[in-house]
């Protein structure tokens, strides 16, 4: 038993005399690691190569997933170590000796701080496959603004979006951003919209497995969302909605509705006026804001005088369409028919004029001078 | 007769028809202006001159504006010749030279003009109003009709949607910007041209503004009127004292500032409509 207390001591002596003789040479390294969340750590706990002295010059690579192994392991398995990434934990935690953990203000994976520390690599040196500056782009989106300049810290970082270590190509089935799952990466905050969305065609379209339909991104962006109050991003939606919609985007260019809208003003009706937005159903439902029996009410938001007449009017009546619109189309034809009739005759007729009226001008001019 | 004065002048308006043919250009022009910029709200200028003007509120507040006060000179004219004719029993209104119906010298003189242009034969004579001033009517009347009954339509949709289909608005719309298009192409180019900027009146026959033309432009112009007048002895009644040097001389800045701006306007829609 005196035996043992004996050797625990010698041991213990012979460690604190290890922690010193480190520090004896690499003081510089004792500052910030005693602040960091390893200061309970021994300089061996992650130099584990190191058991004499004097070592190598050179220790061997630190492997942080001797005790965080389950995190190790989502960087392995992420687009970072497939893209080959060197120092894959330091790049985003900062100076080996100095980590903080995330809840500290100071730290580089702090929420406010994470945008920055991800923008380090993914700014103007480096943008993503479509070149989008998506670092900019980011800061200056409603969600880079309250994280970076309001501090907000519920407000979307990297992070939220993408993950922490496991991040995954948007084209990887498990990712979070992946077009299938990035409704419920939104509504993981926005629960309220990610319902509306659910109940609606696109959600019902996209939960069916539908790649084509659309997620929050494809209409809000995904680094560039903005505030939707603003006149500016209303009257961006008609060309978004467009995108897909190109057909009914175009007889929409055709109405007054249109007309008012192009002069920059979004006090007229766009697509969401009537369609509304995240629980959009089609026209065949009777729940939709544009089904037969509701389109009193939804014209009524703007026109108070609505009526069961006025609702028969088509708001994206096709004018080129003879079978579905027969007197649009005649009228269409006839009107220019009456144009090119009119002005060509009477083109003709003011040419013909012209012509001869000046030459009966010169040669009155010329019997003046010359009688 | 006695010896006429150094240029007799003749009346050939009334301060009426020359009222109508002012609020008539004015309102137009302003219906243009504010009817091009939505029609073509898509051309950059559009909503830059909507943005000038106060917005869309003050491009719709102009727009119905002009629009009631041409209606109302339309209106005013129509009850005119209604009472001229019904009570005043002036039939002349409806058929004879100095009416604006078209007759069968009309025909004829549009087809002898057109030889005439080619140089087949000699200058028709004309009377009191040329058949290209009757279609310059008909079509201001027709234009009227049209534009007018689908703007109101429009303008009071859900009252026009208790009477009418609310499929006939999207017919509204189409008509009344294309009819709209006629208009302000056949009137700054070929009533422009007609009127006022052709050799025989260029740049600009002010008769409408002043109501009087001189003696050898009534001969020149409408021969057969004239010499109709003197052999009747009629024209000794129709004779003025010459306008005055303000009025001819308001009349030309009139008559140039609104040809220029419909030129414009003319420039605007022809290259948006290219566009379209």
């Amino acid at each position: 038993m005196r035996q043992l207390v004996l050797l625990s001591l010698a041991c213990l002596v012979r460690l604190c005399a290890a922690e010193l003789d480190c520090v004896s040479c690499h003081d510089e390294k004792a500052g910030p690691f005693q602040a960091s969340v390893h200061a309970t750590l021994k300089c061996t706990g992650c130099h584990s190569d190191i058991t004499a002295f004097p070592h190598p010059e050179n220790s061997g690579k630190v492997n942080c997933g001797t005790c965080h192994a389950d995190n190790a392991a989502d960087v392995a398995a992420s687009v970072h170590a497939k893209a080959g990434v060197p120092q894959a934990c330091i790049g985003c935690h900062g100076e080996p000796h100095g980590i903080l953990t995330s809840k500290d203000a100071a730290s580089s994976t702090y929420a406010t701080n994470l945008p920055r520390t991800c923008g380090t690599c993914h700014s103007k040196s480096f943008p993503d496959q479509r070149g989008k500056q998506i670092y900019a782009q980011y800061l200056d989106s409603i969600h880079g603004m309250a994280v970076t300049k309001q501090g907000l810290l519920v407000a979307a970082n990297c992070s939220s979006c993408h993950g922490t270590h496991k991040i995954l190509a948007s084209r990887d089935p498990q990712s979070r951003t992946n077009h299938a799952n990035i409704p419920s990466t939104c509504g993981a905050c926005h629960q309220g919209p990610l319902t509306a969305y659910r109940s609606g065609i696109h959600g019902q379209k996209v939960a069916a497995g539908n790649t084509r339909a659309p997620v929050c991104s494809d209409c809000h962006t995904a680094h560039q969302i903005a505030r939707v109050e603003t006149a500016e991003w209303q009257m961006k939606t008609t060309a978004t909605c467009g995108r897909c919609h190109v057909q009914q985007l175009r007889t929409y260019h055709d109405t007054f509705h249109a007309q008012v809208s192009a002069l920059g003003y979004v006090d007229t009706a766009h697509c969401w006026d009537c369609h509304g937005f995240h629980d959009i159903l089609p026209a065949s439902n009777p729940k939709s804001t544009v089904a037969r029996a509701n389109l009193i009410t939804t014209c009524g938001k703007c026109h108070s005088g609505a009526n069961r007449g006025f609702v028969t009017y088509e708001p994206h009546a096709d004018r080129h369409n003879a079978q579905a619109y027969p007197l649009l189309h005649f009228a269409s034809v006839f009107m220019n028919l009456l144009l090119s009739g009119v002005l060509g005759l009477f083109v003709l007729h003011t040419i013909l004029w012209l012509i001869r009226s000046t030459a009966e001008h010169r040669a009155a001019r010329a019997e003046r001078i010359n009688p | 007769m006695t010896a006429p004065a150094a240029a007799p002048y003749y009346r050939r308006f009334s301060l009426g028809q020359r009222y109508l043919h002012a609020v008539l250009l004015s309102t137009f022009l302003g219906l243009a202006l504010t009817g091009l910029t939505l029609r073509f709200s898509a051309a950059h200028w559009a909503a830059t001159f909507a943005h000038i003007v106060g917005g869309f509120a003050a491009i719709r507040f102009f727009h119905l504006f002009c629009a009631v006060l041409l209606t109302a000179a339309f209106l005013a004219h129509v009850g005119n010749l209604v009472y001229r004719i019904a009570a005043k029993r002036e039939l002349d209104l409806l058929w004879g030279p100095n009416s604006m119906v078209p007759r069968w010298k009309d025909f004829v003189d549009f087809y002898r003009n057109l030889k005439y242009f080619l140089w087949l034969g000699p200058k028709p004579k004309f009377d009191r109003y040329a058949y290209w001033e009757k279609v310059d009517y008909w079509a201001v009347f027709w234009g009227m009709g049209i534009i007018g009954f689908s703007g109101y339509a429009m303008w009071f949709a859900p009252f026009f949607a208790r009477v009418f289909p609310g499929s006939w608005l999207n017919v509204a719309l189409l008509i009344h910007g294309e009819e709209a298009i006629l208009a302000v192409a056949f009137i700054f180019s070929i009533h422009f041209f007609n009127g006022h900027l052709r050799p025989d009146s260029f740049p600009m026959d002010v008769t409408i503004f002043t109501g009087t033309q001189s003696e050898e432009e009534f001969k020149h112009r409408h021969p057969e009127e004239y010499g109709r007048l003197a052999h009747s002895g009629e024209l000794e009644k129709l004779r003025r004292e010459p306008p005055p040097l303000w009025l001819r001389n308001f009349a030309r800045i009139f008559g140039t500032a609104a040809i220029l701006t419909g030129f414009v306007l003319l420039a605007l829609t022809v290259i948006a409509f290219w566009n379209e």
